[in-house]
């Protein structure tokens, strides 16, 4: 807890991809990702194109693709879902190494594969990138609504206390004989759970009071724009 | 859990991101009335709540796990409105910071997540509550349906997205068959976990839940002698 409250994916660095401005980096991923997404299934070109320039970007912001590498398994539930499309895929049949598999269900499960693939790999270059802080400064000047920039920022900030608060009753639990993931201690656990929201719930009480005592007229001041 | 980058067509993700703002631009007078000025740090440590509940997996069988989407619960315990921007902001970190879930497919996941799941639940909610006797006690097991509803509901409303915009030619059929039933299993799960943490904070701290308001403002204050 005494650790400083960033978080997991950010990667520290100077190169210009950390330096530009949050707001130019969230526009330019959104815009890159939906010309991804509308780039039709089968112009295999476009998608090498595509993935270049990503790949031009990752270099550029000199993050290691051995730290990049590892967190893509986030994909993993869902590449299993575009190998399967092959299978449950209707329309004509076709030959591969020996298996029958539907040819447009081809296409669009490795179509599926590349678009996942690229929007995760982007958006891990985003996180590990970009300060949390200037996240939430790109929002605000993306005229996101003030509200949802505080909850965000109110999340991030109580991320790691709150799970390390979980972190420790869970450890707690399991010291006294406790296995969260068998059924026949999801009692335990939901009481746990239970706490936990109450726990949390008066937190937030009783930051909201210590805002209060500082002045708080629900607005946060802005420091220093960049 | 989270629909990825590329599942659904460039249209229907726009179309799902317009719904997505309109409902979270709803959400956020809403709320007003349900926290005031508390809105952001108590919204802000509920999401946080929501992102650690989250963390928790329950086996589904098939050596697959599920986790809690959370969307029934959090509605029961702050309030549809305060539970609409609870999810939602929590799926935007997740995309954001976390790279869990597209950024294109931000608004889809909005929607299934924060919109459908959180209404569907709340609704089924009331509505078992009001068959209910007035009791605290009916809290638990309204909140229950409700969350075993809200699961399903949003597999539904995700099959329907992808039979007008995915980008595979699967029989749509098919897709709702598969995503509704393997989608009851999960939101069993998420109806026995609603159903405990809210039995554990009724039982605590039943000022906490706002699905037991009615409830708790029927409820006679009671003396009880000592028994000797």
């Amino acid at each position: 807890m005494g650790a400083g409250h960033g978080h997991r994916l950010h990667f520290h660095g100077h190169s210009p991809v950390h330096r530009a401005p949050a707001h130019l980096k969230l526009l330019a991923l959104l815009g890159f990702m939906l010309v991804v997404v509308a780039t039709p299934h089968d112009w295999y070109a476009a998608f090498a194109a595509e993935a270049l320039v990503l790949l031009g970007v990752v270099a550029l912001s000199r993050v290691p693709v051995t730290y990049l590498a590892p967190r893509m398994v986030i994909e993993v539930p869902f590449a299993v879902f575009a190998l399967l499309m092959p299978f449950i895929a209707q329309g004509p049949r076709t030959e591969v190494l020996g298996l029958t598999v539907s040819e447009p269900g081809l296409h669009a499960g490795v179509a599926l594969l590349v678009k996942g693939t690229i929007g995760v790999l982007a958006s891990l270059t985003l996180a590990a990138t970009t300060e949390p802080q200037d996240v939430l400064r790109g929002l605000t000047r993306l005229r996101m609504p003030d509200l949802v920039v505080q909850i965000m920022g109110f999340m991030i900030r109580y991320l790691d206390v709150v799970t390390a608060e979980l972190g420790r009753m869970m450890v707690a639990m399991r010291s006294r004989g406790c296995e969260p993931r068998s059924p026949r201690h999801w009692p335990t656990l939901a009481r746990a759970m239970g706490a936990l929201f109450i726990r949390s719930y008066e937190r937030g009480e009783r930051v909201h009071l210590a805002m209060l005592s500082r002045g708080y007229d629900g607005r946060l001041p802005s420091e220093g724009r960049p | 859990m989270h629909v990825p980058d590329g599942f659904l067509d460039a249209p229907t993700s726009v179309a799902t991101g317009a719904v997505a703002v309109a409902g979270v631009a709803l959400a956020l007078r809403g709320a007003r009335r349900e926290l005031d000025d508390r809105t952001a740090p108590m919204a802000g440590l509920v999401a946080t709540f929501v992102f650690a509940a989250q963390m928790i997996n329950f086996p589904v069988g098939a050596g697959t796990s599920g986790h809690l989407l959370g969307g029934a619960l959090a509605a029961v315990l702050v309030g549809p409105w305060s539970a609409v921007l609870c999810i939602s902001v929590v799926l935007l970190v997740q995309a954001l910071l976390m790279a869990d879930g597209g950024i294109t497919a931000l608004g889809t996941n909005v929607t299934l997540m924060a919109l459908v799941g959180v209404w569907v639940g709340w609704g089924v909610f009331v509505l078992v509550r009001r068959l209910l006797p007035r009791r605290t006690s009916s809290v638990v097991p309204a909140a229950a349906i409700g969350a075993l509803a809200s699961v399903p509901a949003a597999a539904a409303v995700f099959s329907l997205l992808f039979a007008v915009g995915g980008n595979a030619p699967v029989d749509p059929g098919t897709v709702l068959g598969a995503m509704v039933t393997w989608h009851v299993v999960i939101g069993i799960g998420e109806a026995v976990v609603t159903g405990l943490v809210v039995a554990s904070v009724v039982a605590t701290r039943p000022d906490l839940v706002r699905g037991a308001l009615p409830a708790l403002e029927t409820r006679e204050l009671e003396i009880r002698s000592p028994v000797r």
